[in-house]
């Protein structure tokens, strides 16, 4: 603050002098002394306006500069409450099996340092972690946190190493049919044409999309959790990304002009249809039919 | 023929007269009254095979429609029609076509539905009908022949769905175009040449589509109808089976007229299964293929199966180990020949050959046209419960990773549970089956020697307390019963022989008035004629004369 004031009184007292510096000097000793008068009220007058000029300087200055500077002051705060709050959301229920320094424990859980917010984002916002036991595949659980206790956890995670965060702002501006191209491409293999999942080996399955917010579909590309392969942005760039968002979300809304969508699930849920109602309502046809022999 | 309608009494209406005309010039009268007054038994498990005969009319009707907008090439195209996430992606026109039938034909979509819940009800009711053939014995001689052109049907029915449901070119059924791909290309010594006929080059080349259209509309049908047409005037020309029954024998047939009872019956099917078709595809949506994408080789989807009736093939491909055979001389043989090729050839093979085989087992070569009830045959119908219960461990493997994902299982658990259960459910099916044939035969008996359980609990002088058995007919010094058991259905509730009040008539309500029922069954119990007499055979209360239970009470040997 001090130094901000300083400097903004420095440029204005070289002025007044150059000012003054300037003034030609009369030759009579009466011019002298009027001029002396003159120039002592102006002297006066100049001082009197250079104070005011500075204060209302001053103010202007201390008004731009300052808030700012309380503002930052706040936030490193705040960043670190909330660290701290992190922590000792991470002592209570992450720190079992990621160590006491995020450094993981052998068989337990993975180190943390690097993963970044948006792993921790996805991870706990879908109500994955924190685990309940050991599996396969962590499965989705009611979420345990408020989303301010997740933020606290977000930035403890990314206050130690670092890694990927999650982009503010529309993560749905892109190009619907081109995302529908990279998402049959990249991610279809797994979550199905649809995003309804899919199962892999050993009890492991690619979960279905449904439900999911653009943040979480974005940190799961990010980060690639579980078994999912990370989508970086060498590889998906992130306008990439946001077009597979917005056609993941597109056809997850989208309605079923044919009907029943009977899960989206393709041929078996189909076959099983025809089996149950179609064929079983044949025989209740043909049932009833022998019936009035 | 013609004179001799002419001659009794000339027709004086003029419907009369302008038939008189057309009869004279063409002479169908004769054959029109005998063709009317053919006799169909009646049973509700015979209108299975009319229902696979309404499909495929519902199939060519609709079929018909979708190749007025389908474009049958592989042409690459920009799509610019009116689903949005596809705008401006390549795509076949084939695939661009069908999202067009999709979206933009006026009823269009409904139609393609209708026509897909048709194709996989065909198919559906194909088996369901082989069964009750299988189960019955109604292959036996002297219809062997018909029992292989069914086989025919479903093997031809069978390609007519998977050359059908690959014409959209979309991502789904581009995965099964390249599974078929790899299965041409897996026999040995001929798989390349083969696969270079069958798509004209290398996978997927430019004109399999086509191809496939060709033979979905033009060859396949043509064959179809023949066959069917063939199937239909054999079963009319050798007459229809029937169950044993009372005065049912090897030479006549008992039933309605084709006129008008069997055709109201076969009309009202036919409505009911246009009305199932039109539901289905008016209500449940069947291959979203504007979901599934267009196809491109380097894309695949989880959760990619074929239509139900190709879905065993599916489940055996993924059963079998990957036991790739490499032969001196660098041969060859893929795994997947086994499951496939090797696999659908033996189950299609011994399916089509069982009459024969059943007929070298038994040494049983006479004629047979009465049906056999399939307990009274316990090691064919064991043998079928076993094929079908490998069928069907195959099917669910088809769709396991379905299935292990939406029921949290494991997917290797699902493969070993079908490995397993492919060897070992299908023994355990037999044994099973085989038993309660046993059992129910040894029930039939049962009933037929003590009569009918009544619940009646009586207690003699004696203090000793006995259940009272309603005999079925006359009883020897014991109160042992001698009816002989026929291949009928023996009645084992009081209900089934006249023991209950008849039920009132009415299937979602009462047709007939409570009391005058009452009244009736009152006049019966004094052993006056009842009005209605027509249903005697079956609900009189006295089986020993011509009910269901006996054949007139005469003893006969056992069938078995």
């Amino acid at each position: 603050m001090s130094t901000t004031k300083a400097s903004s009184e420095a440029p204005l007292e070289g002025g007044r002098r150059g000012l003054l510096r300037r003034r030609p000097v009369a030759g009579t000793p009466a011019a002298a002394a009027r001029d002396r008068r003159r120039s002592k009220q102006r002297r006066r007058l100049a001082n009197v306006a250079g104070l005011m000029a500075a204060l209302v300087l001053t103010g202007v200055g201390y008004s731009a500069f300052a808030p700012g500077a309380i503002a930052a002051d706040e936030r490193s705060d705040s960043e670190s409450i909330a660290v701290e709050a992190g922590r000792e959301l991470y002592v209570l229920s992450c720190i079992t099996c990621h160590g006491s320094n995020l450094q993981g424990v052998e068989d337990r859980g993975p180190s943390l340092i690097g993963v970044g917010s948006a792993s921790v984002y996805f991870q706990v916002s879908t109500g994955r972690m924190p685990l309940v036991r050991q599996e396969a595949q962590a499965p989705e659980h009611p979420v345990m946190f408020t989303e301010a206790e997740i933020a606290q956890l977000m930035a403890y995670v990314q206050a130690n190493g670092g890694g990927p965060t999650v982009p503010s702002g529309d993560l749905r501006d892109g190009e619907l049919a081109e995302g529908g191209e990279l998402f049959r491409l990249n991610c279809a293999s797994c979550h199905n044409f649809v995003g309804e999942g899919g199962a892999l080996s050993s009890g492991k399955r690619a979960p279905s999309l449904d439900g999911l917010t653009d943040a979480q579909i974005y940190a799961a590309m990010l980060t690639g959790p579980e078994n999912m392969p990370v989508f970086g942005d060498n590889q998906l760039t992130p306008e990439e990304k946001r077009s597979v968002i917005d056609y993941v979300q597109t056809i997850q809304d989208q309605a079923d002009p044919g009907g029943v969508p009977i899960g989206r699930a393709g041929p078996v849920a189909e076959g099983l249809v025809l089996w149950v109602a179609g064929v079983g309502a044949l025989l209740f046809g043909i049932f009833w039919m022998g019936t009035k022999a | 023929m013609a004179t001799t309608t002419a001659a009794p009494g000339a027709p004086t209406t003029k419907i009369g007269q302008a038939a008189l005309e057309f009869d004279d010039r063409l002479i169908v009268a004769g054959p029109l009254r005998r063709t009317l007054n053919k006799v169909f038994p009646d049973h509700w498990s015979f209108l299975l095979g009319e229902i696979a005969l309404y499909c495929f009319v519902i199939l060519l009707l609709s079929g018909t429609y979708l190749t007025f907008f389908f474009d049958a090439t592989m042409q690459e195209v920009v799509y610019e029609g009116s689903y949005s996430p596809l705008r401006g992606v390549e795509m076949s026109a084939a695939y661009e076509s069908t999202l067009g039938i999709s979206f933009d034909v006026r009823g269009g979509l409904l139609i393609r539905q209708i026509h897909h819940w048709a194709a996989l009800l065909f198919v559906a009711a194909i088996v369901v009908h082989l069964l009750r053939i299988f189960f019955t014995g109604a292959f036996r001689r002297p219809r062997e022949t018909n029992w292989l052109i069914g086989v025919v049907l479903l093997v031809l029915a069978l390609l007519m769905g998977v050359t059908g449901y690959t014409l959209p070119d979309d991502l789904l059924s581009g995965t099964g175009l390249r599974i078929i791909s790899a299965i041409i290309l897996s026999i040995p010594v001929i798989g390349t040449w083969a696969h270079w006929a069958v798509f004209n080059g290398d996978f997927v080349g430019t004109e399999i589509i086509g191809r496939f259209y060709i033979v979905h509309v033009l060859i396949l049908p043509a064959i179809i109808l023949a066959l069917i047409a063939a199937h239909l005037l054999i079963l009319v020309k050798q007459k229809h089976t029937q169950f044993p029954g009372a005065g049912r024998t090897e030479h006549n047939v008992v039933g309605n007229r084709l006129f008008p009872a069997f055709a109201g019956k076969a009309t009202a099917l036919l409505f009911i299964v246009f009305g199932l078709c039109a539901a289905l595809g008016g209500l449940v949506q069947i291959n979203p293929i504007w979901l599934w994408g267009p196809y491109n080789p380097a894309q695949v989807s989880a959760g990619s199966q074929p239509d139900w009736y190709i879905g065993f093939l599916d489940g055996s491909t993924r059963l079998f180990p990957a036991w790739d055979l490499n032969l001196p001389g660098d041969y060859t043989i893929p795994a997947l020949f086994w499951p496939t090729v090797v696999g659908a050839g033996l189950m299609f093979t011994v399916l089509a050959l069982y009459p024969m085989i059943e007929r070298k087992l038994t040494g049983d070569t006479a004629s047979h046209h009465l049906l056999q009830r399939p307990r009274d045959v316990p090691v064919r119908t064991s043998a079928g419960a076993m094929a079908l219960t490998f069928y069907v461990v195959l099917w669910i493997s088809g769709g396991n990773d379905v299935i292990a994902e939406k029921f949290d299982l494991s997917l290797n658990a699902m493969i070993w549970f079908g490995r397993i259960g492919c060897l070992v459910l299908p023994p355990f099916a037999y044994w099973l089956t085989y038993r309660l044939c046993i059992g129910l035969q040894r029930h039939d008996r049962e009933v037929l020697e003590h009569g009918i359980e009544t619940g009646v609990i009586r207690r003699l002088p004696s203090g000793e307390f006995i259940e009272v058995h309603q005999p079925l007919g006359p009883v020897d010094e014991h109160g042992h019963g001698q009816l002989a058991y026929g291949g009928a259905s023996v009645p084992k509730k009081m209900n089934q022989v006249g023991g209950a009040r008849r039920a009132i008539k009415g299937f979602f309500k009462p047709v007939e008035e409570p009391a005058e029922v009452q009244r009736q069954a009152e006049l019966e119990a004094r052993g006056l004629e009842s009005e209605q007499s027509d249903r005697q055979s079956i609900t009189s209360g006295r089986p020993s004369e011509g009910g269901r239970p006996s054949e007139g009470g005469r003893p006969q040997a056992p069938r078995d």
